[in-house]
């Protein structure tokens, strides 16, 4: 079996992932040792969603985590009956 | 100390531990809730963030879910992970949050997309220098990021925020969506492609710049 690019195009998730099977994974490698351009594909899609992982992507506002333990602190108080 | 790793993909306490703190916040002790909450609270406004879109609502639906999750603890079973528990609850107040919105008709739905439509082609390139994660650091490339997750349509956002932010894996995200996992993979796969294809053109100058880069040659 030999495997186009809009075929690769359509496992690079998946790929990415480790969900493809042995088989496919091989046809997968032998394409991207000589296509620039799928290879290029799965490098940035792959750095796409490391960078997604990260942290930094979403800032939380200041002060959230005080205030948010500041009204549990009043919900807490009220159910033990406590101040 | 036993320890996993939680749907934020940081280290957080073991199952053990964590059971053993509930039944102990459910004896009496209720100031440990806030440390059991401590590693799930930033996912959980994320996935609010994401849901909502905004960060007032977003932290006051967090505070309400916080709550919720107080008031429900006896009913967390050991059988899922207790950040993953959060989340999908979390994930149902966003909801109901947006169904009360929507019965406000000055304030417009966000248009329902169905799983055939759109552009799944990624963008095509011959080269890619890789973006280091310190290059987070720059505001610019954290909204670029921010902004194309939270463009998105929702059946797609959703996916890529359990699956590549939550870390979630595929049967728990298609437990929370209540799809098959696999449609969990098929919009995976569009969203990652849609995002590349948005992102790539973007993101490129974020690459530092290679050796040959200091004689005024691109690499």
């Amino acid at each position: 079996m030999k495997i186009d690019c809009k075929h690769v195009w359509q496992h690079i998730s998946s790929y990415i992932d480790g969900d493809v099977d042995a088989a496919l994974r091989a046809e997968i490698d032998r394409h991207l040792e000589h296509c620039e351009i799928c290879s290029a594909v799965l490098d940035s899609t792959r750095n796409i969603v490391v960078l997604l992982a990260d942290d930094r992507v979403f800032e939380i506002p200041a002060g959230y985590s005080e205030r948010l333990h500041r009204r549990l602190d009043a919900v807490l108080a009220a159910d033990t009956g406590g101040d | 100390m036993t320890s996993e790793i939680s749907a934020t993909g940081r280290e957080a306490p073991g199952r053990e531990a964590t059971s053993a703190a509930i039944a102990r916040i459910l004896a009496g002790e209720v100031q440990l809730f806030h440390e059991l909450i401590r590693p799930v609270e930033r996912a959980v406004f994320v996935m609010l963030y994401s849901l909502l879109r905004n960060e007032t609502d977003a932290e006051d639906v967090a505070q309400e879910t916080f709550i919720k999750i107080y008031r429900n603890l006896q009913s967390f079973r050991g059988d899922a992970k207790f950040s993953t528990w959060a989340l999908s609850i979390a994930r149902n107040e966003g909801l109901a949050w947006l169904r009360k919105r929507a019965s406000r008709p000055e304030e417009p739905l966000e248009p329902v997309v169905d799983d055939s439509s759109g552009d799944f082609t990624p963008a095509l390139l011959t080269d890619w220098r890789e973006i280091p994660p310190e290059a987070l650091e720059r505001k610019e490339l954290q909204e670029y990021l921010c902004r194309a997750i939270l463009d998105l349509p929702p059946i797609y956002r959703d996916v890529v925020q359990l699956r590549d932010i939550d870390e979630l894996d595929v049967q728990e995200t298609a437990n929370m969506l209540g799809i098959t996992p696999g449609s969990v993979k098929v919009r995976l796969h569009r969203a990652r492609t849609m995002l590349q294809k948005l992102l790539v053109p973007k993101l490129k100058s974020f690459a530092p710049a290679s050796k040959r880069g200091w004689f005024g040659r691109r690499a």
